[in-house]
């Protein structure tokens, strides 16, 4: 690890003040920037810790809109997004222990693993990522691999999650990181349903939209027979072949049905 | 069931220290004046090193020195231990293998440069201002590609890729061929022994120190064995005579094989030390293991099973290719050829066996030992063979194991491929796990699964190794350059306390418990009188070290023979204290008494009176009650057993969950049953982790692609079943006094087979025709299989 700056603000002016040094990074979590800044494959100039803004941090459940703050940890929406079963199964099996004590929603979104756990859900929930100076739709936020919507210097404050009515996510691990695999969120609304897919794209999260159409239409595993993934757009790695991920998408589909139904 | 003595499940004394931090490790140690080395290694597999510029780094904040491969000119290179001869009578290739690269870069992870700075970023920042010169060469990386007429060589100065052509028993070859060419049925199987990293939690570590006042040099390092480190380094390295040489291997947490080896970064720090006149340390990351430690397995075979209109066995014969990666390591040789080779009969009466090895050279990390080390690599080709033929058959894979086993009566038996076993009872294994697996109830188990849309599968494997290494006089003739006894001092102290030094070093074995049970057994004193002291060439006579499964046998056996003497003496002093004849004293629960009547001294007061000698036969024997032996043992010793997996496979996704396990081992004689149950825990666990999740992978460039824990898989505790343990049935070892075997390696060497042989029978009792999936069976490799 190279030396850096380090600034825990309060609020989040003083994070964005901060912000504006040239190779200056947020901190949340830091479940993946600490580790690259071990290895030296990341060097920022200054840290500005997210965690010490009390505004960034809760859960919230208003109406049919459950609102999480970025820096929430993976197990503190375990423990507190009852109002939305299938959301905290997820954030409570996100990693180890370790992980979900000190990973954060807000973290996770901004970095968009192309195997991370989350961004499934905010893309099938239709989620609103909140942000400093604006407010993205889920549709407009991922835009593939380690990209997001995000301009330098602005962070994520929160997200805006309708309640669906019902829901599931089903994900595969792979063996070594046991990030999934793949992994696929299915929610369903009173005007249709929503299946995002993490772990297997080579464009990071997506929505498989024909397997929405069918659901809508058919709320159930039977409704995805007929349909296949395409393999050409998937990951090949040692632990799976783009036909094997492509499988597994319709496999964890219509498991997450059934576990929604 | 003994108290505290032999057979008694005593709680490990170690666990406390372990578990709750205060262990003391290599990294644990930091001396007074302590520098830190940060090893620059290469990115890349195979190039032409033309220059390394340091001067810049040189420059640097808190740089001491950096030392590149012109700083080791007048050093040797390290040595290997094992010299194969083979096919037609010439050695093996042997290419030098130095400190740091010379001239060529032959793997990821080569030492091209090292820095000695106050602190370890220090060094880290001072590497990186390191302008290497090369020129990349084409990596040679698949054995067979590498064994083609005008492949690129690893070792230009040597004749080709291959280290050597070994043929055993080569006298046998053409009367196994007549075998199969006669035979009613033969079945092939071709196969791969995926490479493994052994990964002990605790990283390599090495700290060399030098004393300038009596000019002698201290190696602290990760060792499972520092004498050998002291012998090789000393010796063939650097020529630090043994005498000023010490080597401390304190704590070490876990080894796996991994940590017998001489490295490089060990003759470094020494080295470095005496130059710089200060302390210097080496902490291994993670990241670095990968690409440093030596690598285990790797081997791709071809193996053919005759067999005869009555399904018996007639010859047996295999062609493998055995991965050296791109030098020998310290023991390398050996493993595919005396380790394996010599075990291919396996529990069978197979009368004709020949087994070729090609050993090749590669632009990959070396590849030595490793938990089972030849042995599992034997088993797993051997084993899936025989299921192969049941299946061909249409008989029951139990059933045509014991049909060919070497018969109980048949002890001893002296196979075709050189090695005679003592002792051994196959069939009371098999019967005894068919029974603890509920064999004949598996059809309803399977049903059950079924119902819940799971294809169930079971397997069985029958594995023997050769433990306990080994007759220094045998073991030299197959080429051996050290001998492979051991040694043990007992010193009994005054107030008839006990310390044993003993070679055997211990890295998670638990002897500091177990030993103590022996010797408490044999003079009837509670096991907490007697303290076991390794790990330290200052104060242990002399050691060969803990691997092959040979602590117990070997270490144990020399400090039985240690306390015989000791008993023998006190003897004498005790019926000099009681005015009666030796011949007539007898030992039992700590006190001497003369047979016959009431007459009693205690343990106590005889080693009083062996240092207190007021009342002592002077002219007879020496005071003081101190003794050592060495034992060299007359033969391997031979665990054998039945293990058998059920396991559970996701027809929609390919994932395999292991059911259930169950292991019935024959150790001979157990001194600690709580702890052999572990020893076989952790085994089963590493070839579960084999069969299930492990792989190491190199691409065509040499670049590692499982390079952390983001990609190698390790096994963890919910990928285990429970693990159903026995060791009831005993056959103990003739020849050495405690008739123990040795149980460190069978787990992993028994358990890959019986996976993947329940996968497979899952999959065809599924209806599908899959005959073989190479390990690891992971989720993607076995759904390809089903669709194939």
């Amino acid at each position: 690890m190279y030396n850096f700056d380090f600034v825990k603000p309060a609020t989040v002016e003083e994070a964005l003040a901060a912000l504006s040094d040239e190779d200056a990074q947020p901190l949340s979590g830091g479940q993946t920037l600490i580790p690259s800044m071990k290895q030296r494959l990341n060097a920022p100039s200054k840290l500005v810790s997210l965690l010490g803004i009390a505004a960034l941090k809760g859960v919230k459940t208003s109406g049919d809109v459950m609102e999480i703050g970025a820096t929430t940890t993976h197990a503190e929406v375990a423990a507190q997004a009852t109002a939305y079963p299938a959301l905290a199964a997820l954030a409570g099996a996100i990693g180890d222990p370790a992980v979900r004590n000190r990973g954060t929603l807000g973290g996770s979104l901004a970095n968009n693993d192309p195997a991370a756990c989350y961004p499934a859900a905010v893309l099938a929930s239709g989620a609103t990522v909140v942000t400093s100076g604006r407010e993205i739709a889920a549709d407009d936020f991922f835009d593939g691999m380690f990209t997001t919507a995000l301009d330098d210097g602005e962070i994520v404050t929160a997200v805006k999650f309708p309640i669906p009515q019902a829901a599931a996510y089903v994900k595969f691990e792979q063996p070594a990181s046991r990030f999934p695999l793949c992994g696929v969120f299915v929610a369903k609304y009173a005007d249709g349903v929503r299946v995002a897919v993490t772990g297997a794209s080579e464009e990071g999260v997506f929505r498989w939209t024909e397997a929405e159409a069918a659901l809508s239409a058919d709320f159930s595993a039977g409704a995805l027979t007929d349909l296949s993934l395409p393999a050409d757009g998937m990951m090949t790695d040692l632990h799976g072949s783009a036909e094997y991920r492509a499988h597994l998408v319709k496999v964890l589909t219509g498991r997450a049905v059934s576990a929604a139904a | 069931m003994p108290k505290d003595g032999i057979g008694a499940s005593v709680k490990r004394r170690e666990d406390p220290r372990f578990l709750t931090g205060r262990g003391r490790y290599t990294d644990d140690i930091n001396l007074k004046g302590q520098a830190h080395v940060h090893f620059l290694r290469a990115d890349v597999a195979h190039a032409v090193l033309n220059g390394i510029d340091t001067a810049e780094a040189a420059a640097m904040p808190g740089v001491l020195r950096i030392f590149t491969a012109t700083d080791f000119a007048a050093v040797g290179g390290l040595p290997c231990g094992w010299q194969i001869t083979d096919r037609h009578g010439q050695p093996m290739q042997e290419p030098k293998h130095p400190i740091m690269a010379e001239g060529k870069i032959r793997h990821v992870g080569e030492i091209l440069a090292a820095v000695v700075a106050e602190s370890v970023e220090q060094a880290r920042d001072a590497a990186e201002a390191i302008v290497v010169d090369y020129e990349e060469l084409p990596a040679v990386i698949d054995m067979k590609a590498a064994c083609a007429e005008g492949a690129v060589k690893v070792h230009d100065d040597l004749a080709s890729n291959l280290c050597y052509d070994w043929g055993f028993v080569e006298e046998n070859k053409a009367a196994v061929d007549e075998a199969f060419a006669s035979a009613a049925h033969v079945t092939t199987l071709e196969l791969v022994n995926n490479r493994l990293v052994a990964n002990p939690m605790e990283p390599r570590v090495a700290i060399g120190d030098y004393a300038l006042h009596d000019d002698s040099s201290t190696l602290y390092t990760t060792s499972q064995n520092p004498h050998v480190i002291r012998l090789l380094m000393g010796a063939f390295v650097l020529g630090i005579p043994e005498h000023k040489l010490r080597v401390v291997a304190p704590d070490v947490g876990g080894g796996f094989g991994t940590k017998i080896f001489h490295y490089a970064e060990e003759a470094f720090c020494t080295f470095a030390a005496k130059q710089l006149r200060r302390p210097v340390k080496w902490t291994s990351t993670r990241s670095e293991a990968f690409i440093s430690d030596a690598h285990g397995r790797d081997h791709v075979t071809k193996i053919e099973l005759a067999l005869d209109g009555d399904n018996n066995f007639t010859a047996l014969r295999t062609d493998t290719y055995a991965n050296m990666g791109a030098y020998l390591s310290t023991f390398a040789p050996s493993v595919p050829t005396w380790l394996h080779g010599t075990l291919m009969a396996g529990n069978y009466r197979t009368p004709l066996i020949y087994v070729n090895v090609k050993a090749v050279f590669t632009n990959t990390v070396p590849v030595d030992a490793y938990r089972g080390a030849g042995r599992p690599e034997a088993t797993f080709q051997l084993e899936r063979v025989v299921d192969k033929a049941a299946r061909e058959l249409g008989v029951d894979p139990a059933e045509l194991r014991r049909q060919n086993f070497i018969r109980k009566d048949e002890f001893p038996y002296a196979t075709p491929v050189a090695v005679e076993y003592d002792t051994g009872d196959y069939e009371a294994t098999l019967n005894k796990a068919l029974e603890m697996s509920d064999y004949a109830g598996f059809d309803t188990r399977r049903q059950e699964s079924a119902g819940r849309g799971k294809l169930r599968g079971i397997g069985l494997s029958h594995y023997i190794e050769a433990c306990g290494i080994a007759p220094s006089n045998l073991v030299g003739q197959l080429g051996a350059r050290a001998g492979l006894y051991e040694s043990a001092t007992v010193r009994v102290n005054a107030t008839g306390g006990i310390v044993v030094m003993t070679g055997s070093h211990s890295h998670g074995q638990g002897h500091e418990t177990s030993f103590p049970q022996v010797i408490a057994d044999m003079i009837g004193i509670a096991p907490d009188q007697v303290e076991i002291v390794h790990g330290d060439t200052a104060n242990t006579p002399m050691g060969m070290g803990t691997y092959g499964s040979r602590s117990i046998a070997v270490g144990g056996s020399a400090m039985v023979r240690a306390t015989e003497k000791i008993i023998a003496k006190a003897k004498k002093i005790a019926a000099h204290l009681m005015e009666a004849a030796e011949a007539d004293i007898e030992l039992k629960d700590g006190a001497f008494t003369v047979a016959g009547t009431d007459k009693s001294v205690a343990w106590g007061d005889v080693t009083l009176a062996a240092y207190v000698p007021h009342n002592y036969p002077l002219d007879e024997i020496e005071p003081g009650l101190e003794e050592t032996a060495f034992y060299d043992p007359a033969n391997f010793t031979y665990p054998s057993g039945c293990y058998i997996c059920e396991v559970e496979v996701d027809p929609d996704t390919g994932q395999v969950e292991v059911q259930s396990f169950t292991a019935a081992d024959d150790f001979g004689n157990v001194i600690n049953p709580m702890i052999v149950e572990g020893q076989v825990h952790g085994g089963v666990g590493q070839g579960i982790g084999q069969a299930l999740l492990e792989n190491c992978v190199y691409d065509a460039d040499g670049q590692l692609l499982s390079a952390s824990y983001m990609d190698y898989a390790m096994p963890r505790a919910r990928d285990l079943p429970m693990i159903n343990v026995d060791h009831s049935c005993c056959t103990p070892c003739t020849h050495n006094p405690l008739g123990v075997k040795g149980c460190g390696e069978a787990g992993a060497i028994g358990s890959p087979p019986a996976l993947v042989n329940a996968v497979i029978d899952a999959l065809q009792r599924a209806g599908t025709d899959v005959g073989h999936i190479d390990m690891p069976l992971s989720p993607d490799r076995v759904w390809a299989a089903m669709n194939a």
